[in-house]
């Protein structure tokens, strides 16, 4: 019995089989409808819950009493205040904070001087919250939009500092190495190898300061602005018009997508050797 | 112009990786390095080029560089150090857009080297789109373009496939044939050294010292012939016989690092 066993696996042993494939999964790729579908999805049945009453409107309004909030904000014009104050903000603070952060980013990926002590400050005041220096910076400059805009400049400069001296660094040194074995100056080296190489950091810091700008905007105008998506979300929460409150939010939400597209066509334009 | 090596000594931090280095390259003479691994190949040839500061000796250039040249002493990167962001056309030209030339005449420069190395028709091509020998040439084009005197050359094929060192090695034996390019060819590869050079320095395992120079006793055009094959196998045979001993005992050293 036993031995007629053995004959059997022996001769199924011998027959050829096909070899199991181990190479599944680890490798997901990107679906171009799939997300829109699960938004529509999700928009869907929170518009069934709030149609149906399952859901207090108060609490949550639905998806269409937010779209018609926003129609009304846009014709009565109060859409166009708010987002244009909240543009002029986050606009003004971004450059500013972009420029001295390229500026001192270059700095310390440059010189050894700046670096010792950049680091050091970077290090220490990066972490801190940069809302909680808004009262300090209204008391330095006033109630009107410069402590505002400053509170957005300083959350961009950190990240962007950080994000241009790690570009600096990633540059491949053999690339400086061939330009200053042509005796290539340093200018121009600074300006043809390092500044394309640190560009998709440079790029991808961008993508985070526009959400740290979006943040900050919206915190600086809940603590004092009378205009400003941050203030009208801030009102419309005060007088429980929850609706109104939501078209803020999607409004913002929109305005992050509208800045991130902004990113992606740049980075298509600047980086299309990659 | 002629490159010297005088006394050349380098260390990195406790670590002796030449010591006392002294030889020269004449006018339009090619000389290999070769050595064990770690003997400080690379790190000499950095040193020859200016773009590192010894510890101790120089480098010295003597003779007045030719009146046409841009940059006397030029590299050939052994991992090609393209600008990634750059066409093929302006990789060739970035060593020249700091220099005199006009527009017209860099387009006139740049157009002779790409020629020169068959890219004529990939001028417009990124590096990316590029097989590896095809790269290499292009580095090639941006050294020929500056019209050096020497070619510094860090193991320039060592990265391509052996069909693609075959042919690019061919491609080195043409631009040399006239001798008015010396250059300096650091390489593991014995028959590379055996092939282009005139001279051969071996080093020491480290910290690397001129162990011999061997001298090829053959115009680069006689060992082309196939029966010359014999005779540079025997040269081959020679150079490994110096190496191999110490190439153990590196290899050993790395092993025990």
């Amino acid at each position: 019995m036993l031995d007629r066993a053995q004959q059997d696996m022996q001769r199924d042993e011998a027959k050829p089989r096909p070899v199991a494939f181990r190479g599944a999964g680890f490798n997901p790729g990107a679906s171009r409808y799939s997300g829109w579908i699960a938004l529509a999805l999700v928009i869907a049945v929170w518009q069934l819950a709030g149609s149906a009453g399952w859901v207090n409107a108060l609490f949550l309004p639905s998806p269409s009493a937010i779209v018609v909030a926003i129609y009304k904000l846009a014709l009565s014009g109060a859409l166009w205040q708010h987002l244009s104050w909240s543009v002029m903000r986050i606009g003004s603070g971004w450059i500013l904070g972009t420029i001295a952060g390229v500026i001192v980013g270059f700095g310390i990926g440059l010189s050894t001087l700046a670096r010792g002590v950049g680091i050091t400050f970077i290090s220490a005041l990066f972490p801190i919250p940069k809302i909680a220096l808004l009262p300090l910076l209204i008391l330095w400059l006033g109630i009107g939009e410069e402590p505002k805009i400053a509170t957005i400049a300083l959350g961009v400069f950190f990240s962007t500092a950080i994000s241009v001296y790690s570009g600096v660094d990633a540059v491949p040194r053999n690339l400086i190495r061939m330009a200053q074995s042509f005796n290539v100056p340093f200018h121009l080296i600074v300006r043809r190898v390092i500044w394309p190489g640190a560009l998709p950091s440079i790029l991808a810091g961008f993508r985070i300061t526009a959400s740290v700008a979006l943040l900050l905007v919206v915190s600086a105008e809940m603590i004092g602005a009378q205009y400003g998506i941050g203030a009208f979300v801030l009102q419309a929460g005060n007088l429980m018009q929850t609706d109104q409150l939501l078209a803020g939010v999607v409004i913002l939400s929109l305005f992050g997508l509208v800045v991130g597209k902004g990113i992606n066509l740049l980075e298509t334009r600047l980086l299309h050797w990659r | 112009m002629d490159l010297i090596a005088d006394h050349i000594c380098h260390r990195f931090g406790t670590l002796d990786v030449l010591d006392r280095v002294s030889f020269q390259v004449a006018s339009g003479e090619v000389v290999a390095i070769v050595g064990p691994s770690g003997c400080g190949k690379s790190t000499l040839l950095s040193i020859l080029g200016g773009l590192l500061r010894p510890s101790a000796g120089q480098a010295q250039l003597r003779g007045a560089p030719p009146a046409n040249s841009l940059n006397p002493l030029t590299f050939v990167f052994q991992d090609f150090a393209l600008l990634p962001w750059c066409t093929v056309e302006a990789n060739v030209e970035f060593p020249l857009v700091h220099t005199a030339l006009g527009a017209s005449e860099r387009r006139t420069v740049v157009d002779d080297a790409l020629r020169r190395t068959g890219l004529t028709d990939f001028c417009g091509a990124y590096p990316k789109q590029l097989s590896g020998g095809m790269r290499q040439r292009v580095g090639i084009a941006r050294a020929l373009a500056v019209r050096p005197a020497i070619l510094l050359m860090d193991e320039p094929l060592s990265a391509l496939d052996s069909q693609t060192r075959e042919l690019l090695m061919e491609d080195f034996v043409n631009l040399l044939a006239d001798g008015s390019m010396g250059a300096v060819y650091v390489t593991h590869n014995l028959e590379e050294a055996v092939r282009l050079a005139d001279r051969v320095v071996v080093l020491s395992r480290r910290p690397g010292r001129v162990r011999e120079v061997v001298t090829i006793p053959m115009t680069r055009d006689e060992r082309g012939d196939i029966n010359a094959r014999g005779k540079l196998l025997a040269l081959q045979n020679e150079l490994w016989s110096l190496i191999r001993e110490e190439a153990i005992d590196a290899e050993r050293e790395v092993q025990h690092a």
